[in-house]
Order: structure tokens, then C-alpha cells, then sequence
């Protein structure tokens, strides 16, 4: 197990290969469907303009995001009445919907690791080499599990989204993960991928 | 007749938070057929350390608290209106509780209703008259990821050249298995409906999920095809979190119903390992859960 602290340097990057158990401290964002959609529509292809708070709010994410993490998870979040807000459930979402976006996402703002389930297709794994970044596995599920390593919720952005559509901000303790694409080229789910489907043909085949 | 909803309540706490015992025990032996030291078996003690966590805490497994679909079984003269009433009050609540999180979004707008309640589908509930005493109520949470990787097949389907028959449900099954990777938090339990229209068919591969996972299909020719189904699956070596392994699904349960000459659908639901599935039964004045 690998403990790595936010934001990474490319030769921690560059270190890590498939396989690798990771932990990871420090704070991230959390971001998922509306979220990356927001992204490269106001930001990165700029097809809408900018409105309400959203260039605050952008100020606000790039020293985080640069060299740092974003987690595509939807938590299950206590104390939304008072604003003392604590992550009760905090497992991954599935990534691959945010295939179109995640690539450019990732050039845009300098994120060195994507989190989720899943995994992720050709364009992530190019923007892995190029930025350079690793998309990191967590367990799907485990969330209960997860929001123990979440030490404090430190603040929120786009609420409006609906919770588990926010930007949630969030110091995490020895989140643990796989890396599952790394800068190399290398992807798990290729691999898998490709082996089942012999497996399948095989099986069609009976 | 009487107010269930703090019933319906703890009908959804216990849903979200404590996994069935059969699908429990399933899941560690599976991570007793993996690699010492695998990605896979790793994936598989995290998991069941998560269990072992929420059923303490009472916080949920997932935090993909899905939809809930509830399937209510009602003796004569018990009103549905009333009984919608409090299943509706009763997860709002548990959505305050934080038992679940909110996931009732308007399409149109992108709204979060924040309370799970939505549209009168949204939770999703079934009402069927029974002949018995017992008000019988099954709910499942089924999260979206696995519900993304669901898939309907219309037979024949030359691609993968599958014909009007169980040879060919098994062949358009391993398709959508294989389509699933590790997308649907493998390892999975499918549903399977074959026939139908192509509304019921879907219907009736959720209705499968209610199953107990050690079950035996009463139809000898579907309880084959679930277990052969089970076998090949697990041949393809997706493995829990699609990190490759000995264990891509716990099992399979098949459904089949009527269908039209025309048509021969085979609908796939896909429900995670964490499959949370409970059943709360009101006998007189007795309230159980299992």
C-alpha cells in the first residue's frame, strides 16, 4: 500500500502502475454527471456563458484540482439542516459517463487522479499519458466503509445540483483505491475486457 | 386498518443498511474461491467489511440507495391510497434519517426533490389483492449503476446468433454480462425474464431479484438454464469489480411469461452485490422482518 498526499507530482504519477494499492491524504472534490457536464460547457468549450456563482466557484476549484484529485461520488451527506455537514455513505459512482468529458477535464485543470468504478475508456487513458494522471479504483459499494476516511466536509458548491450532484470539498485520510489505468498505457479494464470477451466467443460458440 | 409507517420505515432502514443473510454468505464464499492476495479477493474483504459496518452503524451499504421498488401483497378491503400514503410518508423520512439519499431528479428541470419523492411512480410501488390475512411487503433498493447495465434482447439475434429458444437466452445473457464488465458492482445477480411484452418482460426480470439466492426454480428447464447461466457467467472471468476472477455473478433467477407470436424478449436486470432485498409481513398485530 502506497500512501500518497494531495496534490501528486508527475514522478509519483509516473511511478505508479496497474495493480498498485494506493491510499490517499489530503483534499479533493467530489464531481460527477452534472457536474462535468457544467465543466466543459461553461469552462472548457465555453458554450454557455458563466452565471450566478459560477466563476467564483471556479476560482475556488483550480488550486485544489490543480495537481489534485477528483472523487465521481454521490454521498449520502448528515447534517443538511444546520450546515454541519458529515459524509455518511461515500462509495464511487460508475465513471465510464464521464467518458465524453473526463479527458479534457483532466487537461484543463491539471487532475492528476481520477476516482471511481468501473473504469474508464480511450480518452481518459490518453489524458493519463499526456497530463500525466491514473484513474484510481475504489471499491463500489463499500460506502459506509469509504466515508470513515473522510475526516471533515469542508465545504460545498452547486448544492442547487442536489446532493449527491455537488461539489462536495473533503479532507480524506488513507482513502483507499487500485490503480486500475496508469500513465503508461496500461488499463485493468482492457485487459479484462479483452480476455472475457475471448472467453464469450468461446461460450457462443458451445 | 392500522399506521404502518414507522413500520415502512424500519422496512427501509433495515434494507439499506443490513444485507440478507443468503446474499452475505454467498459473497464469502466467493471471496473463498479467489487468489490469496488477488485484487479480486481484496475487493471481496472490503466489501464484507463494509457489510459488517453498516449493519453496525445503520448507515447505509451504498450510498446509491437506488430506487426503492416496493411489491405490496394486501389482503381484501385494505385501502391502496392509504397504504401509498405511508410508504411515501415513511421514506421521506428515511431520507432525513439519512437511510437514504435523495435521488428523486426531475428529467425536465434537473431538480433533486431532496426527499425521494417524485412523480407518483417515484418510489416505485406495486399493490396486488391477496386471498391471505398477512399484509406482505418486498422492497428492494436498486442502485442506477447496476440498473444502467440492464438490457433487453428481442430473439433472433443474428449478431450473437441466437434463436427462439433457452439456447438462445443463455447466449444474449452472456452478451449483457459481458457487456456489464465490472460497470453493475460485480459480482451480480441477474434477473431474467423471458416473453412477455416488452414492459412486462422488464417487470418480471425485477420481480425475479425477490428470490432468495439458495432457492430452486420450481420449472426444472429454467432452474438448468440458472444454473448453467450462473456457471458460464463466472467463466468469463470479469470478477468482482471487473477486476478479473473466479466470481462475476452469485447467481442467476429466471422468470418466463407469455409473449406474442411475434415476439420473444429476454429482459436483464442486473442488481449489484449489494442486493438489498427485505420482506416485512403484518400478521394481526405482529410486525416481522426477514
Amino acid at each position: 500500500m502506497q500512501k500518497i498526499t494531495l496534490p501528486i507530482k508527475d514522478d509519483v504519477i509516473r511511478a505508479l502502475k496497474v495493480g498498485d494499492s494506493v491510499s490517499l491524504t489530503g483534499v479533493m472534490i467530489t464531481g460527477r454527471d452534472a457536474v462535468h457536464k457544467w465543466m466543459i460547457d461553461t469552462f472548457v468549450k465555453k458554450s454557455r456563458k458563466p452565471a450566478g456563482d459560477d466563476a467564483e466557484v471556479y476560482e475556488a476549484l483550480k488550486p485544489i484540482l490543480d495537481g489534485g484529485a477528483i472523487y465521481h461520488c454521490g454521498p449520502v451527506v448528515a447534517g443538511l439542516d444546520t450546515g454541519a455537514y458529515s459524509f455518511v455513505a461515500a462509495g464511487p459512482t460508475t465513471s465510464i459517463r464521464e467518458e465524453p468529458y473526463q479527458g479534457d477535464v483532466m487537461q484543463h485543470f491539471n487532475i492528476k487522479a481520477v476516482i471511481g468504478k468501473g473504469g474508464m475508456g480511450p480518452k481518459t487513458l490518453e489524458a493519463c499519458s499526456d497530463v500525466p494522471g491514473v484513474y484510481l479504483h475504489a471499491i463500489g459499494g463499500a460506502a459506509s466503509l469509504i466515508a470513515q476516511s473522510v475526516q471533515q466536509v469542508l465545504t460545498v458548491h452547486k448544492l442547487d445540483f442536489g446532493v449527491p450532484e455537488a461539489i462536495w470539498v473533503i479532507d480524506v485520510k488513507d482513502f483507499p483505491a487500485v490503480v486500475t489505468m496508469d500513465s503508461h498505457g496500461g488499463s485493468v479494464h482492457v485487459e479484462v475486457e479483452t480476455q472475457s470477451k475471448a472467453q464469450l466467443d468461446k461460450l457462443l460458440a458451445s | 386498518m392500522p399506521d404502518l409507517t414507522e413500520a415502512f420505515l424500519e422496512l427501509v432502514r433495515l434494507t439499506s443498511t443490513d444485507l440478507p443473510p443468503d446474499v452475505e454468505a454467498s459473497l464469502k464464499r466467493a471471496r473463498e474461491q479467489e487468489a490469496p492476495g488477488s485484487a479480486a479477493q481484496s475487493a471481496l474483504d472490503t466489501i464484507l467489511e463494509n457489510v459488517a459496518l453498516a449493519r453496525k452503524n445503520s448507515t447505509p451499504i451504498c450510498q446509491d440507495t437506488g430506487t426503492p421498488i416496493f411489491y405490496v401483497q394486501h389482503p381484501p378491503g385494505w385501502s391502496t391510497t392509504k397504504l401509498k400514503g405511508q410508504i411515501r410518508t415513511a421514506v421521506a423520512e428515511a431520507t432525513k434519517k439519512t437511510y437514504l439519499r435523495p435521488n428523486a431528479v426531475d428529467t425536465i428541470t434537473g431538480k433533486n426533490s431532496g426527499d425521494n419523492l417524485g412523480d407518483p411512480a417515484f418510489p416505485t410501488i406495486h399493490f396486488e389483492e391477496t386471498e391471505g390475512e398477512d399484509l406482505i411487503v418486498d422492497l428492494i433498493l436498486k442502485g442506477g449503476g447496476c440498473e444502467n447495465v440492464g438490457a433487453q434482447y428481442s430473439l433472433p439475434n443474428g449478431r450473437l446468433g441466437a434463436g427462439r429458444d433457452l439456447e438462445g437466452v443463455r447466449k444474449v445473457v452472456l452478451d449483457a454480462v459481458f457487456n456489464a464488465q465490472g460497470k453493475g458492482c460485480a459480482p451480480g445477480v441477474l434477473g431474467v425474464a423471458i416473453g412477455g411484452d416488452r414492459g412486462s418482460s422488464y417487470y418480471a426480470s425485477k420481480e425475479a431479484l425477490f428470490r432468495k439466492l439458495d432457492d430452486e426454480n420450481a420449472d426444472s428447464e429454467l432452474a438448468k438454464l440458472e444454473n448453467r447461466l450462473t456457471q458460464d457467467a463466472n467463466q468469463l472471468r470479469i470478477g468482482p469489480m471487473g477486476f478479473g476472477g473466479e466470481t462475476t455473478v452469485l447467481g442467476v433467477k429466471a422468470k418466463s411469461l407469455h409473449r406474442l407470436p411475434a415476439s420473444y424478449f429476454v429482459s436483464v436486470s442486473y442488481m449489484c452485490w449489494a442486493h438489498r432485498r427485505r420482506r416485512m409481513t403484518v400478521h394481526g398485530d405482529e410486525t416481522i422482518y426477514e
